[in-house]
């Protein structure tokens, strides 16, 4: 599965994307977070607070529960700050 | 019918005064149009200017999602939105939203909920570069925006 990264969340994690095998325990949003947090201190230190983690499913806002499902892609960033 | 809202998400400047004439040229429907436009401050003198991140696709994609329900919620002849993205100087546009309605309310209230939901949903987010000490930290999302876009539920 394909990750992105956005704004600080890219910064601390270190790479704008990467692809990866998921564990078959894997099947929701929260778990892929908390998946992620195991991988290294940088990944850790990036999604430390889960409450302000903002997730997009092939470019469709999610909550945490939402099934990965067959998601090809996945965007992970702090809240938005345009407009 | 609701109408098909026009998007643009670009690194360029825009005109207002050329988006309001393609709302309306050739039209005798229209009774207003809502504009609003948004600016990089300086924030006291303290910036140098902002950096627009974006997530290209999804940003297109999600605005017009929320233009779309804009077009579908109020009676609309017409709706722009335009969002920049990359380095932007204060006192530059960095977004753009004009709605125009045959009444007033509508094209009021359009662009209203248009920029609240710009705010929280549409995936852009601002790093700010100083006048001095180069890069400064990213803007933090405020609870008051939340609080804006809630009032639509």
């Amino acid at each position: 599965m394909k990750i992105r990264y956005f704004a600080w969340v890219r910064e601390k994690v270190g790479v704008e994307e990467e692809t990866l095998e998921l564990p078959a325990d894997v099947t929701t949003v929260k778990d892929l977070i908390a998946h992620l947090k195991t991988l290294d201190d940088n990944h850790a230190l990036a999604l430390a607070d889960e409450e302000v983690i903002r997730v997009a499913l092939d470019q469709m806002h999610v909550e945490p529960h939402e099934p990965l499902g067959n998601t090809q892609e996945v965007a992970l960033f702090p809240p938005m700050t345009g407009g | 019918m609701a109408i098909v809202p026009s998007v643009r998400v670009q690194a360029d400047d825009f005109n207002p005064e050329a988006e309001i004439k393609k709302l309306t040229a050739g039209r005798s429907d229209v009774g207003g149009v809502v504009t609003f436009t948004g600016y990089c401050r300086d924030e006291g003198g303290r910036l140098e200017a902002l950096e627009l991140e974006h997530f290209p696709g999804m940003a297109e994609a999600e605005i017009g999602r929320i233009a779309q329900e804009a077009a579908n919620r109020w009676p609309l002849t017409g709706l722009s939105v335009i969002h920049r993205f990359g380095k932007i100087r204060p006192g530059e546009q960095i977004v753009f939203v004009a709605a125009a309605s045959s009444h007033r309310r509508a094209a009021f209230e359009a662009s209203d909920f248009l920029m609240d939901f710009l705010k929280t949903r549409a995936p852009f987010w601002k790093k700010e570069h100083l006048k001095e000490g180069g890069t400064g930290s990213w803007v933090e999302a405020k609870s008051a925006d939340d609080a804006d876009a809630a009032r639509w539920q």
